[in-house]
């Protein structure tokens, strides 16, 4: 009899497989490109910045000395623009969200709406920082202040959170829907008591992730004109004031290598602040996963 | 009946009661856009029965089956003409506030569709909806419907977990549970018994013998032993139209229209 399994292909069976082999080292490489630049990235930032990451960075304020710079009033400025920025965000994002899913009618002005929505979401962060000079520091005469650095980034971060919280609406089954709309329940009904609950989790993993892109931007709040240096805690909604990603900036702009040592401080601040909105974001979905 | 497949066997029970008229359908036409998916439907449904909605797929049974809660509303472009009275009154009408008749007409749909929810919740949800919020009330209602759905003695003791650790033919009589929670008069059941387990499906055929004597039950089911079985009387469709309606046992012993005959003894569909 036969061996069942000899075969005169042998050769081109070994040709398959160096093929297979190649593939996969070609994908591992790319996997690796971006894991080595982004360790590189990390190490070289933490070598230079561990030094300066003591105390006196939470505590000092920015000065023309680098021994004796902080980055109170950048951290402070940025957690309330983070309070600010979130109720305002959620609401009128997820608000938009409930309407255009469950609410609008379905015809061309809502595709329209839609439309615009999505391509506003991949607008450059300084067009916002146009806008937002324009509407709140012109018009609406909010000058250089938290509260109009809030609104403009409230902007920027509007079209991803109601894309994000769509998707999240769009994703609870129809059976849900139809569960509900059966024992009696009017639109609201359903829409608080139905699909919200099964749509929250995902809805605030994009806003988390949303407000943590807010948290590092830098370009639209140099244009409304949040100042490099400030030298106090704000005080009132309009205040002048500063963030974290500007006072970073501030330091790598400075000749003095001192300063460049204290913006690598200052991103490793920035690091942990963006590590934690996302392991929270994380979080939220497992806790709400495991609930379904 | 000279055919390879004998008729359903028809259940001897339940013979020529007078049963009162409950759900009275006349000449009702319904357009999904411009495709006419129910002919001029007339059709009566006798209260406190089981009346089951048997076809081939696509014939508008449960088309029909969804005009009786008004869940068809919420399919753009529906539009229906004619008459479709419950009760004595015309459920299309300005003076049917359409949560108050899926209130009165419960659904239980294919798929088993619990809340994300416990299962206690689960069946409070309807009372809720409708304004009940004492706790003592709540509790009631909910022993009281689980029992109605025999799903009592099998959850009293984890009314706190998850409706989804339930099997799936526990789901379903969930489902009812939840149902039957809202106090309605007639109970819609669309193919609820399609994706169980014989087991299960038995339960549920079971449970239906005992909620006739307090509800009107209407099932559509693709399956007509199931149909001979458990129905007091059933309703033949095809292509949109209501070709016979009958005691169960006069429709499958003795058909007045040729394509029932042909439908039941397996000739087609």
């Amino acid at each position: 009899m036969n061996n069942l399994f000899q075969d005169a292909n042998r050769q081109q069976i070994s040709g398959r497989r160096r093929n297979d082999l190649i593939w996969r080292i070609l994908f591992l490489g790319a996997t690796m490109f971006g894991i080595v630049a982004l360790s590189a990235l990390i190490i070289t930032i933490i070598t230079d910045g561990i030094a300066r990451l003591n105390p006196d960075l939470f505590t000092n304020y920015p000065s023309r000395r680098a021994s004796a710079s902080g980055m109170k009033s950048a951290i402070v400025g940025s957690l309330y623009m983070l309070c600010l920025m979130a109720p305002i965000s959620f609401v009128l994002g997820v608000g938009a969200a409930i309407y255009l899913e469950e609410y609008a009618p379905k015809n061309r002005f809502t595709r329209l709406i839609q439309l615009n929505i999505s391509t506003l979401a991949g607008v450059p962060s300084i067009v916002y920082g146009i806008l937002g000079l324009a509407i709140f520091v012109r018009t609406f005469g909010l000058e250089r202040s938290l509260l109009s650095g809030a609104l403009t980034m409230t902007l920027l971060v509007l079209p991803i959170i109601i894309v994000a919280s769509q998707e999240a609406i769009r994703a609870v089954p129809r059976a849900r829907r139809d569960a509900s709309f059966a024992l009696g329940a009017t639109k609201w009904q359903t829409v608080s008591r139905s699909v919200l609950p099964s749509a929250i989790s995902a809805i605030m993993t994009g806003v988390i992730l949303a407000l943590s892109r807010a948290i590092g931007e830098t370009a639209p709040l140099i244009i409304i004109g949040a100042a490099t240096y400030v030298a106090f805690l704000p005080e009132s909604l309009f205040d002048t004031f500063t963030v974290m990603p500007i006072q970073i900036y501030n330091w790598i702009a400075r000749p003095q290598e001192a300063f460049q040592d204290l913006a690598a401080s200052g991103i490793i601040v920035l690091m942990i602040m963006l590590v934690i909105m996302n392991v929270a974001a994380i979080m939220l979905r497992n806790k709400y996963q495991k609930n379904i | 009946m000279s055919t390879t497949t004998a008729a359903p066997q028809v259940k001897e029970t339940t013979k020529a009661v007078d049963f009162k008229t409950i759900i009275d359908i006349k000449d009702m036409d319904l357009y999904y856009g411009t495709y006419h998916a129910l002919k001029k439907v007339n059709l009566t449904i006798p209260e406190k029965a089981v009346t089951a909605f048997i076809g081939p797929s696509g014939c508008g049974k449960s088309t029909l089956l969804r005009t009786l809660n008004r869940m068809n509303d919420m399919i753009p472009n529906t539009r229906i003409e004619g008459l479709v009275d419950i009760a004595g009154t015309d459920i299309y009408s300005n003076e049917v506030d359409v949560e108050t008749l899926r209130k009165k007409v419960g659904m239980v749909f294919q798929q088993a569709n619990p809340f994300p929810k416990s299962i206690y919740d689960n069946v409070a949800y309807g009372p809720r909806l409708h304004g009940t919020t004492n706790k003592a009330q709540l509790d009631e209602i909910v022993e009281q419907s689980l029992k109605q759905a025999a799903l009592w003695n099998e959850v009293k003791d984890f009314l706190k977990r998850s409706a989804f650790s339930l099997s799936g033919g526990q789901q379903q009589r969930l489902c009812i549970a939840r149902a039957l929670a809202v106090n309605p008069e007639i109970l819609l059941m669309d193919e609820a018994t399609s994706a169980l387990d014989p087991i299960s499906t038995l339960k549920i055929e079971e449970l239906t013998q005992e909620l006739k004597s307090k509800y009107t039950i209407v099932m559509v089911t693709h399956n007509m032993h199931q149909a001979a079985r458990i129905s007091d009387q059933t309703v033949f469709f095809l292509n949109g139209e209501v070709v016979e309606f009958d005691q169960t046992d006069k429709l499958f012993s003795n058909p007045s229209d040729k394509r029932t005959e042909d439908y039941i003894t397996g000739r087609f569909g």
